[in-house]
């Protein structure tokens, strides 16, 4: 079979799915069942392409190039590379993961709300595969409209708030961003009489150091919201909160992703000289997020909140990562951003779980939990110390080899006298210290010591419940124990960003 | 000796089988499927089996010519040239601590069949302890840095479990917090110091590095030694409850006692020591960093003897206790005596499990009353505990003839004698310290089962001694205490790790130095003897005269609520008001919030000018034309 | 003053009154009335302009005008008289329902 043509059935089975779903929108049952299906066919089919993607080929795989507008430059051109082959895979994985979650909570206007989980995962999907900027940017804005509607429809008390906020403030960046692309875009064309809005062309764009600055401001404005970045971080903790449950994990699954996505794929390698030599105020961001994403963690009384918080302090790890430029440290991020996505999924799943049963997120208001649900604690447990990065844990093979990256980077420069990136990548390094005290304190009153929540008796998990969890537990040892066949997939994207951001791309001096 | 081709990785996997069976099988998530007594075969077996499996690799390894066994299991992960690879090492240091921890571990875990018998988690327990054995061998066998630092999180793991096991209790639960986090400050060291590494030598296998350091591959590291030296000291501060980490390991005595014994007396703690021998290739050229370890190791010991000193609780006197033995192996360690902390190491494993064994047969035997106060008389109600615990404590104070004496007399000769940074001031505090040691461990043996009886009547009644499962173990135990010195580990050891010099003009002293030991191990039996032998008012009235330095030290220096003020409460602090409160609300959102306002308020206002007159919007139009009007008259 | 002169005085006086009216009056009717007063004062100017330099381009636009003004005032009146039937009152003080 056409792998190409297999990429592209991939992308549009979830709109084959809302199609069907208008068919079924009277009934919900069938309604998630269709869903289910639909998403569980997009997994088998990403599987399929992700054994099929050969790790020893550089550049794009199963590649479809269809003129769109040629006068522009603009086609439909889509492929897999090591960039998006995890994050590929994570979606389509986390797709059905999120809809079986969501059985039991969502009780209203449900073929509706299955139609925009469909509309998301077509765009998050669409996000990542696209090759051509225009096709990104239109992919990019796509994702904001299911889920404001997920937010603001079935989320929590605080809904419409949390959604506005989420949604001006995406949208604020991307504007920015849109400008900024055009400008490159036109700026190819002046320099090289090549209008193409294909990555592979804007790559080899050359632009005066002042140009590179601005349109990487613009752009990483907008991929700063979305990672999210301190200080541009504070939708996160309402979205999160006021979300309903699946929206939560496909936020902290994979939207999050969107953010390092872009920045490893377009922020850097587009402004190669502009990113080196801003490297150290966006470290000092990054290391600032560990930090303080770890410290408003610790004195959260909202179980959403910590997690959504502890995000913000894992995501600074990858963007470390990204920013050491050594091959360790990209492969870490990459790892990183997976495991981040299959943690915290399980993390909000778990909360989505316990809410279902006693309907509140107050910390204060648990307790002995281990005593009442031993089945729920042993896997909050186990992603509580993913989470932690315990070693066995993909959590651990992001974070250790992210900071050794980052380590690596710096060490060089502090012997060269420029000590500043060492003594961040130092303070990084107390992120593991924090990221256990928030966890831990998480869990001991949570878990531990006499037994308090709200509407007992509790049933412990389900089948089903067990049987999302379970898969997300396998990937997460799966890549904690045996990262290597999952890394050399990414290494020749890995390599790639490496060259792109270390060759300079300023326009030759005229003689 | 049979020569098995994975026989490292059995060893290593056997305990994590164990972990998986109990695990799911013998706890609340498969209904308890296993009952007590499979669970207990289950849990014994198979570290009983990684024993057997230790002992042949041994034998293979001697008939090898003691060259060490390398057994690659897989590729971790590749990162363009380098990899990462999961390896196992056999050579004679990995045999001694495999040997101590599948030994001693082996018998722990026969004693928590008795133990535990009526405990409701048996198997749990069991899953939990065989899963901190899988992690202790990653540990001492891993090839990689990398290896070893899986096991170092890993026991740090387990040990966070089986603290907290009897959680239902908040505070068990929170020591175990507590270890964990503790743990992970020291483990920020250890990372920092393998980054280092790696970026030094290409490479985290630990036999490289050291190659690497002693020159003997030829290239110079590019790392200062002793800045790495330093780092990876931190880590095992943390691990071995040095200064400043070792607050969490006094709390750990919430966990059950066979955890006390294993993971807090025999192995886990000693993992730093084991990391330091380990890379001593480059602790022998970081002057600066063993000079720093040897200071931290005898305050250590000196400060956790004081505090010893003064405590009720039976497995709080032998906590301090293992803190301030600790601080001696890290003494021998900062002097270059790489094998003689090692040979303590093994000597301590084999009298404090006994001791810590021994006192949770006494709380076993008193129905879980901890408290010396109200022990005493038991010497002839439980005799075996007795006479094992007896032979212990002499090990320990240093008496003669048994296993302790030969490893501290070691030690303290070092510490005097080694040209690589012993000194008399050294020798001089640990030697107050082996007497404070002598005294304390002869109060705890006079007041816990000597003298009257002052337990409390229901208490009395229950007195029995335990079962087989239990006194075995404790026999088993004394008689390796007491016969375990024997067996010179240092010059076993000698051919891989080289004893350091002795500065000559001290040389001479060896034989007055042996004589001092022996009096100050007897001169501690003896004090504890004048004091508490007689009649209580003689502790009584010391205590009073001394009662500010008393309470000084029952308070443990008030590190715990130094730590409280200084570090825990302002991070919450800041935490909460300055970021949270201030920038995150206040800043950040306030910010934001503003600009919605803003918008909100001057739409407001321009919407005033929808006033809804046509008569003012048809002025508007007017004006808007003259005005054009004029422009273009005006600009032609 | 020469006749031009005269003329575009008449002119510009047909379209001040008009203006004026428009902005003082408040009939609904009038100041439609008003408005058709500016647009002949403008009509005036331009045949006084095209006799003037004897360009038909004038008249045309004057024809041009007519037209448009006749189909707006064929929308308006229908508009006002809707208004009026709506509000009862001629007084466009009263048509407020655009107030924002």
């Amino acid at each position: 079979m056409d792998e190409a043509f297999v990429l592209n059935l991939m992308l549009w089975i979830p709109v084959i799915g809302v199609l069907l779903l208008i068919a079924a929108r009277r009934n919900d049952r069938l309604a998630r069942s269709l869903t289910v299906g639909v998403l569980t066919v997009q997994f088998v089919l990403a599987s399929w392409l992700y054994t099929r993607f050969d790790a020893g080929a550089a550049g794009l795989q199963f590649v479809t190039n269809l003129p769109w507008i040629p006068q522009w430059g603009v086609s439909y051109l889509i492929g897999m590379d090591g960039f998006n082959v995890l994050l590929v895979m994570l979606t389509a994985f986390l797709g059905p993961v999120v809809v079986l979650g969501a059985h039991r909570s969502i009780d209203n206007d449900v073929p509706l709300f299955h139609a925009m989980v469909l509309l998301l995962q077509f765009a998050m999907m669409g996000a990542f595969l696209a090759q051509d900027l225009f096709l990104f940017y239109l992919f990019w804005e796509a994702m904001l409209i299911p889920m404001f509607l997920i937010i603001g429809i079935w989320g929590g008390t605080r809904r419409v708030y949390a959604t506005v906020k989420f949604f001006l403030y995406t949208a604020f960046g991307s504007i920015l961003m849109l400008a900024a692309l055009i400008y490159l875009v036109q700026a190819l064309a002046q320099t090289s009489s090549v209008t193409s809005f294909a990555f592979a062309d804007l790559y080899r764009a050359q632009l005066p150091l002042s140009v590179q600055t601005v349109l990487l401001g613009a752009f990483a404005l907008s991929f700063a919201i979305k990672v999210p970045m301190v200080p541009l971080h504070t939708w996160l903790p309402d979205a999160h909160v006021e979300a309903p449950t699946a929206g939560s994990v496909i936020l902290a699954g994979v939207l999050l992703k969107m953010g390092t996505y872009g920045f490893m794929k377009l922020g850097f390698p587009l402004f190669p000289d502009a990113a080196r030599a801003f490297t150290p105020a966006l470290m000092t961001l990054a290391v600032i997020s560990i930090v303080y994403g770890a410290c408003l963690a610790l004195v959260q009384t909202d179980i959403k909140k910590i997690i959504a918080y502890s995000s913000i302090s894992h995501l600074g790890y990858v963007m470390l990562g990204l920013l050491s430029l050594e091959l360790v440290g990209v492969q870490g991020a990459i790892m990183q951003m997976v495991s981040h996505g299959l943690v915290a999924a399980g993390l909000f799943l778990l909360v989505g779980m316990i809410y279902e049963r006693c309907h509140t997120r107050e910390l204060g208001d648990y307790g002995g939990l281990a005593r009442l649900l031993p089945v729920f604690s042993v896997f909050f447990m186990i992603f509580t110390l993913a989470s932690v990065g315990l070693p066995t844990t993909s959590g651990f093979t992001g974070e250790f080899l992210a900071l050794l990256g980052a380590f690596a980077a710096a060490w060089p420069l502090h012997v060269a006298g420029q000590s500043y990136p060492l003594i961040l990548a130092s303070v990084a390094v107390l992120g593991v210290i924090l990221g256990a005290l928030y966890m831990l304190r998480f869990a001991l009153t949570f878990l531990f010591g006499p037994t308090t929540a709200p509407h007992q008796p509790l049933s412990d998990l389900s089948m089903r419940e067990r049987g999302i969890l379970g898969a997300l537990v396998i990937a997460i040892f799966a890549l904690g124990l045996f990262p290597d066949s999952v890394m050399r997939k990414t290494e020749h994207a890995a390599r790639e960003y490496q060259s792109l951001v270390k060759t300079s791309r300023l326009p030759e001096q005229a003689p | 000796m049979i020569s098995l081709p994975h026989t490292l990785a059995a060893i290593v996997l056997l305990p994590l089988m164990g972990f998986l069976l109990n695990g799911v099988f013998a706890t609340a998530l498969g209904g308890h499927r296993f009952g007590n007594r499979l669970a207990a075969i289950v849990g014994c077996g198979f570290p009983i089996a990684a024993f057997v499996l230790t002992v042949n690799a041994l034998l293979t390894l001697q008939a090898g010519g003691y060259a060490p066994l390398i057994e690659p299991l897989y590729r971790w992960a590749t990162i363009g040239d380098s990899t990462f690879d999961v390896t196992f090492y056999f050579d004679r240091l990995s045999a001694i601590m495999t040997l101590v921890v599948t030994g001693v571990g082996s018998v722990i875990h026969v004693y928590s069949t008795g133990y535990m018998h009526d405990d409701k988690s048996h198997g749990r327990f069991f899953a939990y302890l065989n899963l901190f054995l899988f992690f202790m061998l990653l540990l001492v066998l891993g090839r990689s840095m990398l290896v070893l630092f899986v096991g170092w999180e890993g026991v740090g793991l387990a040990s966070y479990l089986l603290i907290g096991f009897w959680f239902d209790d908040l505070a068990n639960a929170r020591a175990g917090k507590k270890a964990f986090v503790t743990n992970r400050i020291g483990d920020a060291g250890f990372l920092l110091g393998m980054f280092l590494l790696y970026r030094a030598c290409g490479t985290l296998d630990m036999d490289t590095i050291n190659a690497v350091f002693m020159g003997l591959a030829g290239s110079v590291p590019v790392v200062s030694a002793s800045l790495v030296g330093l780092l990876l000291f931190i880590g095992a501060t943390g691990k071995s409850a040095q200064i400043p980490l070792f607050v969490w390991l006094p709390d750990a005595m919430a966990g059950p006692t066979p955890v006390s014994a294993l993971i807090h007396a025999a192995t886990m703690v000693t993992a730093g020591v084991y990391l330091v021998v380990r890379m001593s290739g480059i602790y022998m050229h970081a002057p600066e960093a063993s000079q720093v370890m040897a200071i931290v190791g005898v305050a250590t010991a000196f400060l956790a003897a004081t505090i010893a000193l003064v405590q009720t609780d039976i497995k709080k006197v032998l906590a301090y206790s293992t803190v301030s033995q600790l601080g001696f192996m890290f003494l021998a360690l900062g002097v270059g005596a790489y094998g003689v902390a090692i040979f303590h190491v093994v000597t301590h494993a084999f009298f404090k499990a006994c001791l810590f064994l021994g006192a949770g047969s006494v709380i076993h035997a008193l129905g879980g009353e901890q408290d010396i106060r109200k022990m005493g008389g038991l010497r002839t109600r439980i005799p075996i505990t007795f006479w094992t615990f007896v032979i212990a404590t002499a090990a320990i104070a240093g008496i003669p003839g048994l296993a302790g004496f030969f490893s501290k007399d070691e030690i303290l000769w070092y510490a005097f004698a080694s040209s690589r940074g012993g000194s008399p001031w050294l020798w001089g505090v640990a030697a107050v310290t082996a007497l404070m040691t002598a005294f304390y461990m002869f109060r705890l043996l006079w007041l816990t089962f000597l003298g009257p009886s002052r337990m409390d009547h229901a208490v009395e009644h229950h007195v029995h001694e335990s079962p087989l499962s239990m006194t075995g173990v404790l026999m088993l135990l004394a008689l390796l205490s007491a016969v375990g010195g024997y067996f010179s580990i240092p010059h076993f050891l000698e051919a891989q790790v080289p004893l350091p010099a002795i500065v000559a003009e001290r040389e001479h002293y060896e034989r007055t130095l042996l004589v001092v030991s022996i009096v100050l191990a007897f001169s501690g039996l003896a004090l504890a003897a004048l004091m508490f032998g007689g009649s209580a008012e003689r502790p009584e009235r010391v205590k009073r005269a001394l009662l500010p330095l008393h309470r000084l030290l029952s308070a443990k220096f008030y590190v715990d609520e130094l730590y409280e003020r200084l570090l825990a409460r302002p991070l919450v602090w800041m935490s909460e008001q300055v970021l949270l409160r201030g920038s995150d609300r206040f800043m950040l959102d306030g910010m934001l919030n503003g600009m919605a306002a803003l918008a909100l308020r001057s739409a407001g206002l321009l919407g005033r000018l929808q006033t809804g007159s046509l008569h003012l919007y048809s002025l508007f139009v007017m004006a808007g034309i003259v005005g054009a009007l004029v422009w273009s008259w005006r600009h032609g | 003053m020469d006749r031009t002169q005269l003329l575009l005085g008449l002119s510009i006086a047909l379209f001040a009154l008009g203006l004026l009216g428009l902005i003082i009056r408040r009939n609904a009717l009038v100041m439609l009335m008003c408005m058709e007063l500016m647009l002949n004062g403008v009509n005036l100017s331009l045949v006084t302009f095209s006799e003037r330099y004897a360009d038909a381009g004038g008249a045309v636009l004057v024809f041009l005008v007519f037209i448009v003004a006749t189909a707006e005032i064929a929308l308006a009146i229908p508009i006002v008289l809707l208004l009026v039937r709506h509000t009862r009152s001629m007084d466009i003080g009263r048509y407020t329902d655009l107030k924002g």
